[in-house]
C-alpha cells in the first residue's frame, strides 16, 4: 500500500521545522522555571497585547500548514489499478485545505466580489451578434479580494505569502543567533586580542552598507544559479535555495548589533562578583559562560530578536521590489506590492491587490511590535525600576 | 586631541583593506570573470572567443592575483586584483559597461541626492526632536500612550506604502505635484516636496519613539530629580536639562548618517525618478552591473567610516571622559 502523498522536505522546511522544535523547548523549559511569568503578566495587562498574540497565532498557524509539502498521487487512468507516479506540483497542507481557492482562476483581473469582469470584452451570443460587454467570470462572486493580472485569487496570494514573511523573519534570527550569541560573548569573557579581532571583523562587516552587500551577494547567487541551472530539480526548489540564501545573507548582516549589545553586556557582567567567585573556585570558562553569563543576557537575546523580527518582514518586501529579494516565482508580499505597483495608472484603478498585500504585512508586523513592547516592558529591569 | 584624530584615522586603514579583500571575493573569486561574461552574453551558446572578447574589452582578462607572464612589479600589477581593487583606493572606479566613466556619473548624481537627504534630515530631526518631546512632557499620560501606539503603527507599516500612496494621493488624486521627475535650479522644488514628506511621514514613527526612550532614560536620573526639588518648572528642566544631556546620543546618532547621505535613497529615488546615487545604484543590480556595484560598496563602506571617524572626534569634543582615557 502507498500513501496518497509523498512528503516533499524543502531546505526551509527542515529549518523550520527545527526551529519549531526549539522553541518548544525553550518555552517548556522557560515554564518550568517560571521565566515567562513577567511576560504573560504583561501581556494580560493589556488587551491590545492579547488581540495582538492571538493575531500573531492565527499567522504562524497559516504558516505552519503551508511549510508542510507534498506531492499528490496522479488520479489512476485504469480503475482498480495504483499508479505509482505523484503529481509534478509541490503543494503544501494550506494549498490542499483552500483547493478552490486555488484553483478557481480568472483571466484576468476582476474587483472583490464582481459577478463580471473587469475589462469589456467582444462576446458573440447565440444569434451571432457581436456585443461589447463586460463578460461574466468563471467563478462570479467567488473571490472575496479580487484577482490579479494571471486570475489568481488574491487571498489566496496573501495567504501563501504569510509563509514567505515568517521564514525571512525567523530564520534570519535563527541563523544569526549562534554567531553573536557566541562572538558577543566570547569577545566580552576574553577581552583581548579575541575581542579586537571580533571587533574588528563587525565593524568592516557594518561598513558595508547593507543593502548594498545584500544586493552583490543575490546578484552573485543569481549568477551563480543561472550558471548552474541543472543542480535543481524543480521551480520550487529553486525558489526555496534563493530564499534560505536570502535568510543567511541577512543573517550574515544582522547578527552585528546584538553581538555588540551582548559584548557589551558580557563585559560588565564578567567583572561582577559571582563571576569572579566562580574563577576563583576553579570552574572552567565554558561552564561560566554557559551557567553564568548565558541566562543573564538572555533578556537581551529574546528582546532583540522579536525586534529583529518585524524589521526584516518590511525589508523581505523592499528587497523583492529592488529585485534582490526572494526569487520573482515565489509569491510573497513584495512581489505583490511589486507587481501590482503599476496597475495603479489605471482606470478604474486595480487598487485590491496592493490594499491586501500592505494590510496582511501590517497585520503581521504591528502584532509583533506590540508583543515587543510587551516583551521588553516585562524583561528590561531599566525600565521597570521607573 | 591631535592624536586621538590620528588613532581613529589610523585604526580605519585596516577596516578599509579588509572591506576591499571583501568585495573583491565577493565579485571575483565567487563567480570568475568567465561566469560574468557568459552572462552578459547569455548562457547558452556562447563561444570561448565570445568571453574573450567580452573580457578584453572589460578589462577582465589579466589573471586575478600574480601574473606570471609579465617581469618586477609587473606581476602585480598588471591584474584584476590591482586593477580592479587597489585602484578603488585612489577613487579610479573605472568604467561602467556601457562604458561611462564611473567615477564621472558618480560626481554629477551626488547633487540630486543631497538636495533630497538633506532637507529630510534636517526637517526631520526638527519634527521628531518635538515630537518626542511632547510625549516625555505628556508622559503616563493618555497622550504618551496613544502617542507611542501611533508611533508603533506607523513604523509597521512599509516604505513601500507611504510611497506609493502618497503618489496616489498627492499627485494623482489631487494633482498638487508631479509624479516623478527632476530639474535644475529652483524647478526642483516642487520635485522634491513630496518625496521628502514622505521620507518625513516613514522615519516619524521609530525617530519618535527612539528620541522619546532617549529623554524618559535622562528624566530618570538624579541631576532631574535635584532640578525639579530646586523648584524649576517642567519645561525649563525638559529645555535645559534633559533635551541638553540627551544630545550627546542624538549627536552622534546624526553624525554617523551624514556622509551616508551622499548615497541617497535606493526606494525613493528610484520610485520619484530622481536622479541620484540611489537610483544609479538600482539601475545598476537591475542591469547587473558589477563595476558599478562594486564602486557603489566601496564608496558606501568609505564614507561610512568616514562617519565613524566624524562620530569620534564628536563624542570626544562632547564629553572630555573619552579623549583622555583609555581607547
Amino acid at each position: 500500500m502507498r500513501l496518497p502523498i509523498q512528503p516533499v522536505f524543502l531546505w526551509t522546511d527542515i529549518l523550520i521545522d527545527l526551529l519549531v522544535v526549539c522553541t518548544v523547548i525553550f518555552i517548556v523549559y522557560g515554564i518550568r522555571k517560571g521565566h515567562f511569568r513577567a511576560i504573560v503578566r504583561q501581556i494580560g495587562k493589556r488587551p491590545m497585547a492579547v488581540v495582538a498574540f492571538i493575531l500573531l497565532l492565527c499567522y504562524l498557524f497559516v504558516g505552519l500548514l503551508d511549510s508542510f509539502h507534498f506531492r499528490l498521487q496522479l488520479p489512476s487512468d485504469q480503475p482498480g489499478k495504483e499508479t505509482q507516479e505523484y503529481g509534478p506540483d509541490v503543494l503544501s497542507a494550506l494549498d490542499f485545505l483552500v483547493t478552490p481557492l486555488r484553483t478557481h482562476v480568472e483571466k484576468t483581473y476582476s474587483a472583490p466580489l464582481a459577478k463580471v469582469g473587469y475589462t469589456k470584452e467582444t462576446v458573440e451570443d447565440k444569434a451571432g451578434v457581436k456585443h461589447r460587454i463586460y463578460p461574466p467570470l468563471l467563478y462570479p462572486g467567488g473571490h472575496i479580494l479580487g484577482t490579479d493580472k494571471v486570475g489568481n485569487d488574491v487571498l489566496y496570494l496573501s495567504l501563501k505569502a504569510i509563509r514567505t514573511g515568517l521564514v525571512v523573519g525567523s530564520l534570519t534570527t535563527l541563523m544569526m543567533l549562534p554567531f553573536a550569541v557566541l562572538l558577543g560573548i566570547s569577545a566580552g569573557y576574553f577581552k583581548g586580542w579575541v575581542d579586537d579581532l571580533i571587533a574588528y571583523v563587525y565593524t568592516t562587516l557594518s561598513s558595508v552598507p547593507g543593502v548594498l552587500l545584500i544586493a552583490a551577494t543575490v546578484l552573485m547567487l543569481q549568477m551563480y544559479m543561472d550558471t548552474h541551472a541543472g543542480d535543481f530539480n524543480s521551480s520550487a526548489e529553486r525558489a526555496d535555495v534563493r530564499l534560505f540564501f536570502l535568510c543567511l545573507i541577512l543573517g550574515a548582516t544582522g547578527w552585528i548589533g546584538l553581538c555588540r549589545l551582548l559584548r557589551g553586556e558580557t563585559l560588565k557582567i564578567s567583572t561582577l562578583e559571582y563571576v569572579e567567585a566562580a574563577r576563583a573556585l576553579g570552574v572552567g570558562h565554558c561552564q561560566i559562560i554557559f551557567r553564568h553569563i548565558l541566562p543573564n543576557v538572555m533578556h537581551i537575546i529574546l528582546i532583540s530578536a522579536v525586534l529583529d523580527f518585524s524589521g526584516l518582514v518590511l525589508a523581505e518586501a523592499v528587497l523583492s521590489y529592488v529585485g534582490i529579494g526572494v526569487d520573482p516565482s515565489m509569491i510573497s508580499w513584495g512581489n505583490m506590492i511589486n507587481s501590482a505597483r503599476l496597475e495603479m495608472a489605471r482606470e478604474p484603478i486595480v487598487w485590491w491587490s496592493l490594499t491586501a498585500a500592505f494590510v496582511m504585512m501590517v497585520g503581521l508586523v504591528l502584532s509583533v511590535n506590540i508583543l515587543s513592547d510587551a516583551v521588553r516592558d516585562a524583561l528590561d529591569p531599566r525600565l521597570k525600576e521607573r | 586631541m591631535t592624536d586621538y584624530i590620528i588613532r581613529r584615522l589610523l585604526y580605519a586603514v585596516p577596516i578599509l583593506i579588509g572591506i576591499n579583500l571583501l568585495t573583491f571575493a565577493l565579485f571575483f573569486v565567487v563567480n570568475t570573470p568567465d561566469d560574468m561574461a557568459r552572462l552578459h552574453l547569455g548562457v547558452k551558446r556562447v563561444t570561448p572567443e565570445a568571453t574573450e572578447k567580452w573580457k578584453k574589452e572589460h578589462g577582465y582578462d589579466k589573471p586575478l592575483l600574480i601574473n606570471r607572464l609579465e617581469q618586477g612589479t609587473k606581476k602585480i600589477t598588471e591584474t584584476i586584483f590591482f586593477n580592479k581593487s587597489v585602484s578603488l583606493f585612489l577613487f579610479q572606479f573605472g568604467h561602467a559597461d556601457d562604458g561611462r566613466d564611473i567615477g564621472y556619473d558618480i560626481q554629477q548624481r551626488m547633487g540630486p541626492s543631497l538636495a533630497l537627504a538633506i532637507p529630510e534630515l534636517l526637517v526631520g530631526l526638527l519634527i521628531n526632536i518635538t515630537a518626542a518631546m511632547m510625549l516625555a512632557f505628556f508622559r503616563a499620560t493618555y497622550i504618551d500612550y496613544w502617542g507611542v501606539i501611533v508611533a508603533v503603527a506607523m513604523m509597521s507599516i512599509s516604505a513601500l506604502f507611504y510611497i506609493i500612496g502618497g503618489q496616489f494621493l498627492i499627485s494623482k488624486l489631487l494633482r498638487l505635484v508631479p509624479i516623478s521627475g527632476f530639474d535644475d535650479g529652483t524647478a526642483m522644488v516642487k520635485f522634491l516636496i513630496l518625496p521628502v514628506f514622505v521620507g518625513l511621514l516613514f522615519g516619524m514613527g521609530s525617530g519618535t519613539r527612539w528620541y522619546r526612550t532617549l529623554f524618559l532614560e535622562e528624566i530618570g536620573k538624579d541631576y532631574v530629580r535635584t532640578a525639579r526639588a530646586k523648584g524649576l518648572s517642567e519645561s525649563v528642566v525638559l529645555f535645559r536639562h534633559v533635551l541638553r544631556n540627551s544630545l550627546i546620543p542624538i549627536l552622534t546618532g546624526v553624525v554617523v548618517v551624514i556622509p551616508l547621505l551622499f548615497m541617497g535613497s535606493l526606494l525613493t529615488e528610484s520610485f520619484f525618478g530622481i536622479p541620484g546615487l540611489g537610483s544609479y545604484t538600482i539601475d545598476a543590480i537591475n542591469s547587473q552591473d558589477f563595476g558599478i556595484v562594486r564602486a557603489m560598496v566601496f564608496l558606501g563602506s568609505a564614507l561610512y567610516i568616514v562617519g565613524l571617524i566624524f562620530t569620534d572626534i564628536a563624542y570626544a569634543w562632547a564629553d572630555p571622559r573619552v579623549r583622555v582615557g583609555k581607547s
